[in-house]
């Protein structure tokens, strides 16, 4: 294979400078086909389904600048008037404190997820002890099963603990249902670390938790953030959960909604059926924060999300 | 040193393990008890009544109907997400102009990836709104006016999506698909990327063409990869709670018209909170968990290939 020493690092590694791939008419083809006829049909599939997946998210942002008569009228009503005072419509609707809402607990939540789950995941991938594997897979399938089958006693038990429509009772909530995944993930990340690291410590007379939060953590870094990345995103998702466990328990409850029970709620409301704009204002900026964390991070999100499914 | 090894284990197990089993496992337990009573849900009273519920489930109409459309989801869902997401990244990876190497992507496969990928990020509530517009009855929908505005659909007669017994289910297995491809996408990428170059080189050598450089190389060393993503996708497909709950017509947790995107999962939400059943939800629920671990052993066990290590 002494030909190929100029080929571009790897097919289609992101973001990396690809030099313009000697094309010279003799090396044009390895294979029987120059490729162009699939490269046109590649170019076609792929701007199809980029359409179809950009044209309903750009459409909702136009339409909260249209007026009502417009979004009930056609769907290709174009906006005349550039007013963000739809945006501060929605915003006084509700959205700004969903967000809050939504922010307290996860950064509550996230970080008690991370560290506990690094923490059972460490122990029961370094140390030998009965149950071992026990243990791990009563984790592991837990990861199996739709949330909603626990959902009824889950439901009293929070209820029991006082934790309804509580910060407290939904990020222990979140945590333990994020543990399986969390679990299953650094198991398999603790691993693959090297052994040596982690004996030089002892050796050094280090003590098992000092060796796990100033050696073994640190050197997790990149596990920790995929699922982190993961967790991140799950639990913003999560809709089943709060709309159980947080609804206001009688009138004078404060309203805890996260972002998107707050959002569905809108969207049932009666009241919103008249100032549709504010709704899509609304959903326009729930989308922008997972936009712009998107794209910063798009590489790690992307790694984190399919890097659990990897060996 | 050896001695000072248990406690540590206790102290770092302890708090993962008890909140672990006091608010996932305890609940999954009390939900297999619960099913064994006539319990309302409402207050702690309840007779223990036996297999009943189970009986009665059998016989349940609604439930035949949720669990078949959970099935056809089960089919449905994995296979056409599988097989576009395994397009796309072929795409992506092999389908541009040949280079020295032979393969190569297509340009912008990075822009690319990057918009396919983006509906996994959106939260099913926005999800559930963007699509209640979409799929609007009228001609104001985002659907129903591209079909119009293509000549395909009568203005004055706009196709009902959700509201049309027959295309309510796909139309939720649409969204579903539209929001996962870019997931598996991004997943069956990574893999064939960890695929080392000489193995294509070799199959280039000994005369093999695209296709079946793709049968024959990269399917097989996917295998793994495949497996998985089936396996996450039918847990989605057991799911589907809050696009059905939200999109749907019907009584409490949608499942219209008439039933015909009832999901089990609907269908026990509204057995639980609406119609004071909660001790037959737990039982279908039961059912529910059995069926899950059927399917997922079922799935493990049938697509089993040696695995291939490179």
């Amino acid at each position: 294979m002494s030909t190929t020493t100029t080929e571009p690092a790897a097919p289609g590694a992101p973001d990396a400078p690809t030099p313009a791939p000697v094309r010279g008419p003799g090396k044009e083809s390895r294979f029987g086909d120059s490729g162009a006829v699939l490269n046109v049909f590649s170019h076609g599939f792929l701007a199809v389904w980029a359409i179809m997946v950009v044209l309903p998210l750009v459409w909702i942002v136009l339409s909260s600048f249209k007026t009502d008569a417009q979004i009930g009228g056609s769907a290709w009503a174009w906006p005349h008037h550039w007013s963000l005072s739809v945006f501060h419509r929605a915003w006084d609707k509700g959205i700004g404190s969903f967000l809050l809402h939504t922010v307290i607990v996860m950064v509550f939540s996230v970080t008690l997820t991370m560290l506990l789950g690094s923490m059972a995941a460490y122990v029961l991938a370094r140390y030998e002890f009965r149950g071992n594997r026990f243990l791990y897979y009563l984790f592991v399938a837990g990861a199996m099963f739709p949330v909603y089958l626990a959902l009824v006693p889950l439901f009293f038990m929070v209820k029991n603990l006082g934790m309804l429509n509580t910060y407290q009772g939904l990020i222990l909530v979140y945590v333990a249902y994020s543990l399986p995944f969390t679990v299953f993930f650094m198991h398999s990340f603790f691993r693959t670390l090297p052994t040596a690291v982690h004996e030089a410590a002892m050796i050094d007379g280090c003590s098992h938790t000092r060796a796990f939060f100033q050696v073994m953590l640190p050197m997790a870094r990149a596990g920790l953030l995929s699922v982190g990345i993961f967790n991140v995103l799950g639990q913003w998702n999560q809709y089943i959960l709060p709309l159980t466990l947080m609804q206001k328990q009688s009138g004078t409850d404060h309203d805890h909604s996260v972002l998107t029970q707050g959002l569905m709620n809108l969207a049932l409301q009666q009241g919103y059926a008249g100032d549709m704009p504010a709704l899509f204002a609304g959903m326009t900026i729930a989308m922008i924060p997972v936009l712009v964390v998107y794209l910063s991070f798009q590489r790690q999100v992307q790694a984190g999300l399919t890097a659990g499914t990897l060996k | 040193m050896r001695n000072s090894k248990y406690p540590f284990i206790v102290g770092f197990l302890i708090v993962p393990v008890g909140l672990y089993a006091l608010l996932v496992l305890w609940p999954y337990i009390q939900t297999f008890g619960y099913s064994f009573t006539n319990w309302s849900g409402e207050s702690q009273k309840f007779d223990i009544i036996g297999f009943k519920n189970y009986t009665t489930l059998f016989s349940d109409d609604v439930f035949r109907k949720a669990l078949w459309h959970n099935v056809l989801l089960l089919i449905f869902l994995p296979v056409i997400t599988i097989l576009l997401a395994l397009f796309f990244a072929f795409l992506l990876n092999v389908g541009g102009r040949g280079g020295t190497g032979g393969v190569t992507g297509v340009r912008g496969s990075a822009f690319y990836r990057v918009v396919f990928f983006f509906p996994q990020v959106l939260s099913v509530a926005i999800l559930a709104v963007l699509f209640e517009a979409v799929y609007r009855s009228d001609s104001a929908g985002l659907l129903n006016g591209v079909l119009v505005k293509l000549g395909l659909e009568d203005k004055n007669n706009p196709i009902e999506w959700l509201n049309d017994p027959n295309l309510v289910l796909w139309c939720i297995l649409a969204i579903l698909v539209w929001s996962g491809v870019g997931f598996y996408l991004v997943l069956f990428s990574a893999a064939m990327q960890s695929i080392p170059k000489d193995i294509y080189e070799a199959a280039l050598l000994d005369g093999a063409g695209r296709g079946q450089t793709f049968f024959k190389v990269t399917m097989p060393l996917l295998w793994d990869s495949i497996q998985t993503a089936w396996v996450y996708l039918a847990i989605a497909a057991m799911d589907a709670f809050a696009l059905v709950s939200s999109l749907t017509p019907g009584v409490a947790y949608g499942g219209g018209p008439d039933y015909h995107s009832e999901v089990l999962s609907t269908y026990l939400m509204r057995n639980f909170l609406y119609s004071g059943k909660s001790g037959y939800a737990c039982a279908m629920g039961v059912v529910i968990l059995f069926l899950t671990l059927i399917l997922s052993i079922v799935t493990l066990r049938v697509t089993r290939r040696e695995r291939i290590e490179f």
